[in-house]
């Protein structure tokens, strides 16, 4: 079954096309990721994907629903984790994954359980009680990640989830992210090409608001002709951008 | 129950920043006691009789509100600003989810910011009576007022700029055209006029008229606050929602 498939997606902003025409589509339980340079429209994508802004023409389907007539219901079924850390810096570890839980319907026993988990699978314990302003950055990105995971998303967006990461964090949060595969379906956009070959089923690349090629890190290495995947991500891009 | 799970996030981001407490509560409080104590230095009769205490306790109470609009502007635009607010647009939450959500959690501290100057201005000779309760009542509509026009300045403008213009700005206009410091009356011509025009002197009028029992007299003056509330909410909501598309 398809989790995501976009029709003919176009986004204008004024003069510029960020977005041109995507037909993309994400089977469900797959691990998606989404590559390109700065300006080639995978973050619109994915802020239409998420129903953050309208699209200027065409449509996509997330999950079945609409993104354009149904975008209550998507947003019902999807999470994202934004770039940034995305936390309330007032609230305590465990106060942040609650309200969370409760926005997306879950009563005060669920909310209380579902953190419960979260807490343990990301071992926040040690900083449960602790105000998220006062976290350091590796514990405000793994507990903005739990906040996208406690509503038990069918669709999951990971917006450069390891940006800023030490390397240890880093590959801690890989294994999280691996654990996943097949529960949820997972888009990352990332620029940590190593992260993307080594997470993804089938990686995207875009460029200029189009999509150049998609396949597995073998067959894009493949069509590059290249062992390299940063050499064939390299040739992929730049040939898009000509 | 979604609006009331984010009213408590923000009832807990207000509650935990100390200068909201100060500027809400405690500042009106030194204005009162500092008038107060003037007004007691002066031979009776001979200083203005908006500083009796009868007359500055809820203009105090008034102006007191106008902090609300610092408050309110100051978390909506700090979420704007954030990536914690992109969670929340990508949530179930709708456009009027956000602005109750913003705006109940001020409602019971407008409440209490009235209370409180009220049971302060009772050691300084305001009489204890059931007035004061209605006049906590009189002064919601204004509250309403205050946070709604925080909500807007939130949506439109960023941190810095709210801090000016809900700090500094509102605060003092409210103040000026309010009958609380001066009688507007007796400045005449234009201003007077846009004080008639605008909610703040109703709103000053209408506690007042509480407090003193002249009960005929609170609501033709609490409507036209009635109505500036309903209006400067639903442009509240109308902007948000546009900002949420524009995005």
């Amino acid at each position: 079954m398809e989790a995501i498939r976009t029709k003919e997606l176009v986004k204008k902003y004024k003069d510029l096309t960020a977005v041109k025409g995507l037909d993309l589509t994400v089977h469900k339980g797959e691990l998606y990721a989404l590559l390109g340079v700065n300006g080639a429209g995978k973050s619109t994508t994915i802020k239409m994907l998420s129903c953050l802004t309208r699209p200027t023409s065409g449509d996509a389907e997330v999950m079945g629903h609409s993104i354009v007539s149904d975008s209550v219901r998507v947003r019902e079924i999807i999470n994202v984790s934004p770039q940034e850390t995305a936390v309330a810096a007032k609230l305590s570890v465990r106060e942040n994954l609650e309200f969370i839980a409760r926005i997306y319907g879950s009563d005060k026993a669920e909310a209380k359980r579902k953190t419960d988990k979260m807490i343990e699978d990301f071992s926040l314990q040690d900083v449960e009680n602790k105000r998220a302003a006062t976290l350091s950055g590796g514990w405000q990105r793994r507990l903005s990640i739990a906040m996208a995971l406690i509503t038990e998303p069918e669709v999951l967006f990971l917006d450069e989830p390891t940006l800023g990461l030490d390397v240890l964090a880093r590959r801690e949060l890989w294994h999280f992210i691996e654990s996943l595969k097949g529960r949820m379906t997972i888009i990352l956009t990332t620029h940590y090409l190593e992260e993307a070959e080594s997470l993804s089923d089938r990686i995207g690349v875009m460029a200029h608001g189009v999509l150049c090629a998609e396949g597995t890190a073998a067959e894009l290495k493949e069509k590059a002709g290249t062992d390299d995947f940063e050499e064939a991500f390299i040739r992929i891009a730049g040939e898009g951008v000509k | 129950m979604r609006v009331l799970t984010f009213s408590s996030r923000n009832t807990k981001e207000i509650m935990r920043d100390p200068l909201s407490l100060f500027f809400g509560i405690g500042f009106p409080l030194v204005l009162l006691v500092l008038l107060s104590l003037i007004n007691r230095s002066i031979p009776k009769g001979q200083g203005p009789d908006l500083f009796e205490i009868e007359k500055l306790a809820p203009g105090i109470a008034v102006f007191g509100l106008s902090f609300l609009a610092l408050f309110s502007s100051m978390l909506i635009a700090k979420d704007r600003t954030s990536s914690f607010v992109l969670r929340l647009f990508t949530s179930p939450l709708k456009p009027v989810d956000f602005i109750l959500g913003y705006t109940l959690p001020m409602l019971p501290m407008a409440i209490a910011q009235s209370v409180v100057c009220f049971a302060f201005s009772l050691l300084f000779g305001l009489k204890l009576s059931a007035n004061l309760l209605l006049a906590v009542v009189v002064n919601i509509p204004i509250a309403v007022v205050f946070i709604a026009l925080g909500l807007l300045f939130g949506t439109v403008l960023n941190e810095k700029a709210v801090g000016g213009v809900c700090g500094a700005l509102l605060t003092n206009l409210s103040a000026w055209f309010s009958n609380i410091w001066f009688d507007t009356s007796l400045v005449g011509g234009v201003f007077s006029t846009i004080a008639n025009i605008l909610p703040f002197s109703h709103a000053v009028n209408a506690a007042r008229a509480a407090v003193a029992g002249d009960y005929a007299a609170i609501m033709p003056e609490l409507w036209w606050v009635i109505a500036y509330a309903a209006a400067l909410t639903a442009a509240a909501v109308a902007v948000f929602a546009a900002k949420l598309k524009k995005n």
